[in-house]
């Protein structure tokens, strides 16, 4: 590999093009966790939310050969699986944690076995969301290739964050969200419908999860495999704790995360001289650092895990 | 007459029979599923019983199956009851099988030592991975649950290259393209087989006593006491003196102890060598997952995690049965398990209904409370 050093200017390119690319399941899944938490809700399930909305995307895209169905349909499943989370945690009040896993266990289970009755074997599609080109500034040296050649779930995923800020201190919505992960006695007092409130939030974290796992299957791999997300569900909610429960504190620790994962990937291919398991280890190895050095930095939302009952 | 039917439809102990609705409600979940793929729920069902059941070998199987979920299980229940959600058995019953199997290829002894030694050795392995866990929640407040399914993560990578390279058996090496295994462990430290032909093993011994060894830590010692008061109360306890950091760190060193020794067992007693198949779950079989099912199945109490073990572990049997029968592909079970945990905490509200309804009856209906009616720790 003599010929192409590592740290030359097209290989860091590359990895800063992949790790941005990379970013969007991270960013979809944490930004949707990160509502469902501000309200007060733990949900463990977005792992297996991911897996089936990328299932459902991958597998309508492949029949109909239009994206945008198959994000549509992904969308879907991830309203009733959240729904499902936001029945069984806010109106039944179960244990989050646990419930939430088995959440996970359900949708991994369920889009291996939809995975394995449907399609039988690993296929690919070509028909998935593909590079759009942003006029005049794609062209730009460097920062074009970087920022400006992506497919549209990424810039989506970007555009996320910005607009998720906004909902959440901007809007009487977004203040009705953090009442009632702060407070929900004092809010339910306001006026405020707490499990309402707690519902719409789990419900589009379901959605957003589903997003993310659509961004793997139909953007960034254009494949289904199964149990492909490998933990990135774990890691989104890991982001959350990490950004401390705000958008561009996700967005920074996305963006780190997907880097790292975009390096590993290059470290591999330039065959670094580590065995691959152990870059493939990087992302979460440097997960659990992270939880060590921002916990207790910035406090959770009151409510988180507590169910709501009127006194 | 209709106040007696009342109040025995509201005791205490029909509690206990909720978990059973929840897999109930679960089954009706998944026949459902099955109609919807085509296949006839009540053949898919039979098919499951008859493959688990229907004769010595399968029973066997089942039984096989049915140890290291009831050894995870073991340990879960001490986690879960100092409310440290242990989601890292996975990873905890790799490292226990890695370093027991690098042990055992290594070390030259009389068979017996070797055999407790390796086991031993698997049991501190899982104990080691799991109190990583346990310290930085104790000490540097990381929430358990976030850091075990990392660990997880990163054992599945140990193993992948462990097996793949310094560990992997040297014969396999010159084959390409086979699975990644390592050599075969001696003879004199294989675990016995109860029941030859059939695969059953001495395993199944170890796990039924450490139940009950698990019941009388938990239930009948100052630890367990300790343990239990730190999951029901933390606040309260540090106020009792209770050290509640070091119950934690010791919680979750037990519950990956267990783990361990079930990745052990799982080598000394099963493949006689550690192998895998490429994917997470390779080697454990998704074991680390169905214990915590096992556990909350059997309400978190070591001996209800017998029974418990040996259904579930019928389960993952039958569902090799259905798949030959019915071509729904055995990942139903996997469906079928988490739908099982989702309506077995779900059931905890009827819990607290039916509490407060006992409550409320007792106060109506007797001036003086009795004791039935106080409130009591919930095991959720």
């Amino acid at each position: 590999m003599e010929t192409t050093p590592l740290f030359s200017l097209a290989v860091v390119t590359g990895i800063l093009t992949a790790g941005i690319r990379l970013a969007s399941p991270y960013l979809f899944a944490a930004i949707g966790e990160m509502f469902s938490q501000r309200s007060g809700v733990l949900n463990l399930g977005v792992e297996g939310q991911m897996l089936m909305g990328a299932f459902t995307a991958f597998y309508v895209t492949l029949r109909t050969g239009n994206p945008w169905l198959g994000l549509l349909a992904a969308m879907l499943v991830g309203v009733l699986m959240g729904l499902a989370m936001a029945v069984v945690s806010i109106t039944w009040r179960a244990v989050q944690g646990i419930s939430g896993i088995g959440f996970y266990i359900v949708g991994m289970g369920l889009s291996e076995l939809l995975f394995k009755a449907l399609l039988g074997e690993v296929k690919v599609i070509n028909t998935g969301f593909n590079a759009i080109h942003i006029p005049l500034l794609a062209n730009l040296p460097v920062l074009g290739e970087i920022f400006f050649r992506q497919n549209i779930m990424t810039y989506m995923a970007f555009a996320l964050v910005p607009l998720a800020w906004f909902v959440l201190y901007k809007t009487t919505l977004g203040l009705k969200i953090r009442a009632v992960g702060e407070n929900p006695h004092a809010a339910d007092t306001l006026g405020v419908n707490v499990a309402q409130i707690r519902y719409l939030t789990v419900t589009m974290g379901g959605v957003l999860s589903a997003i993310g796992g659509a961004a793997l299957s139909i953007a960034n791999l254009n494949v289904f495999q199964e149990n492909m997300t490998a933990g990135m569900g774990f890691i989104a909610v890991a982001l959350v704790y990490f950004g401390g429960w705000k958008p561009f504190g996700v967005l920074f620790g996305a963006l780190l995360f997907s880097m790292v994962m975009a390096l590993q990937i290059f470290l591999q291919v330039y065959r670094f001289p580590i065995p691959s398991e152990f870059l493939i280890m990087m992302p979460y190895i440097l997960t659990i650092v992270v939880l060590v050095l921002t916990v207790g930095r910035v406090r959770s939302p009151s409510a988180l895990t507590r169910p709501f009952v009127r006194e | 007459m209709k106040n007696h039917l009342a109040r025995l439809l509201r005791a205490k102990q029909l509690d206990s029979f909720l978990p059973i609705v929840a897999v109930l409600a679960a089954f009706l979940l998944g026949a459902g599923m099955l109609l919807l793929m085509g296949a006839n729920p009540i053949i898919a069902y039979r098919a499951m019983f008859i493959g688990a059941f229907g004769n010595q070998n399968a029973l066997a199987e089942t039984i096989v199956k049915a140890v290291p979920l009831l050894l995870i299980g073991l340990g879960i229940c001490i986690s879960f009851r100092a409310k440290v959600m242990n989601i890292g058995a996975e990873g905890q019953m790799i490292v226990g099988g890695l370093i027991s199997v690098a042990f055992g290829l290594a070390v030259d002894g009389p068979g017996w030592l070797g055999l407790l030694l390796g086991l031993l050795i698997g049991f501190l392995g899982g104990a080691v991975w799991g109190a990583i866990p346990g310290i930085l929640k104790a000490y540097f407040n990381v929430n358990e649950i976030l850091s075990t399914v990392m660990m997880n993560a990163i054992a599945v990578q140990l193993m992948n290259y462990l097996l793949g390279g310094p560990l992997m058996d040297p014969q396999q090496a010159q084959s390409l393209g086979k699975l990644p295994e390592t050599a075969r462990l001696p003879e004199a430290y294989h675990l016995m087989r109860l029941l030859p032909p059939t695969r059953l093993h001495a395993g199944v011994w170890v796990a039924l006593v450490l139940a009950l060894v698990v019941y009388v830590l938990l239930f009948h010692t100052t630890l367990g006491y300790r343990i239990r008061a730190v999951g029901f109360n933390p606040s309260a306890s540090r106020y009792g003196g209770i050290r509640v950091q070091q119950q934690v760190v010791i919680a979750l060193f037990l519950s990956g102890a267990f783990a361990g020794l079930a990745g052990a067992i799982q080598i000394y007693g099963l493949n006689y060598r550690m192998i895998t198949d490429g994917s997470p779950t390779g080697f454990t079989g998704g074991a680390g997952f169905n214990g915590i099912v096992t556990a909350l199945f059997g309400g978190l109490h070591p001996l209800g995690a017998i029974p418990a073990s040996f259904f579930f572990g019928a389960l993952l049997v039958g569902a090799n049965a259905m798949q030959r029968v019915t071509q729904v592909p055995s990942s139903f079970v996997t469906v079928l398990n988490g739908m099982v945990v989702v309506f077995v905490v779900s059931a905890a509200i009827w819990k607290d209904l039916r509490e407060r309804q006992r409550r409320m009856a007792a106060v109506t209906q007797d001036p003086k409370p009795s004791i039935e009616a106080s409130p009591t720790p919930s095991t959720g």
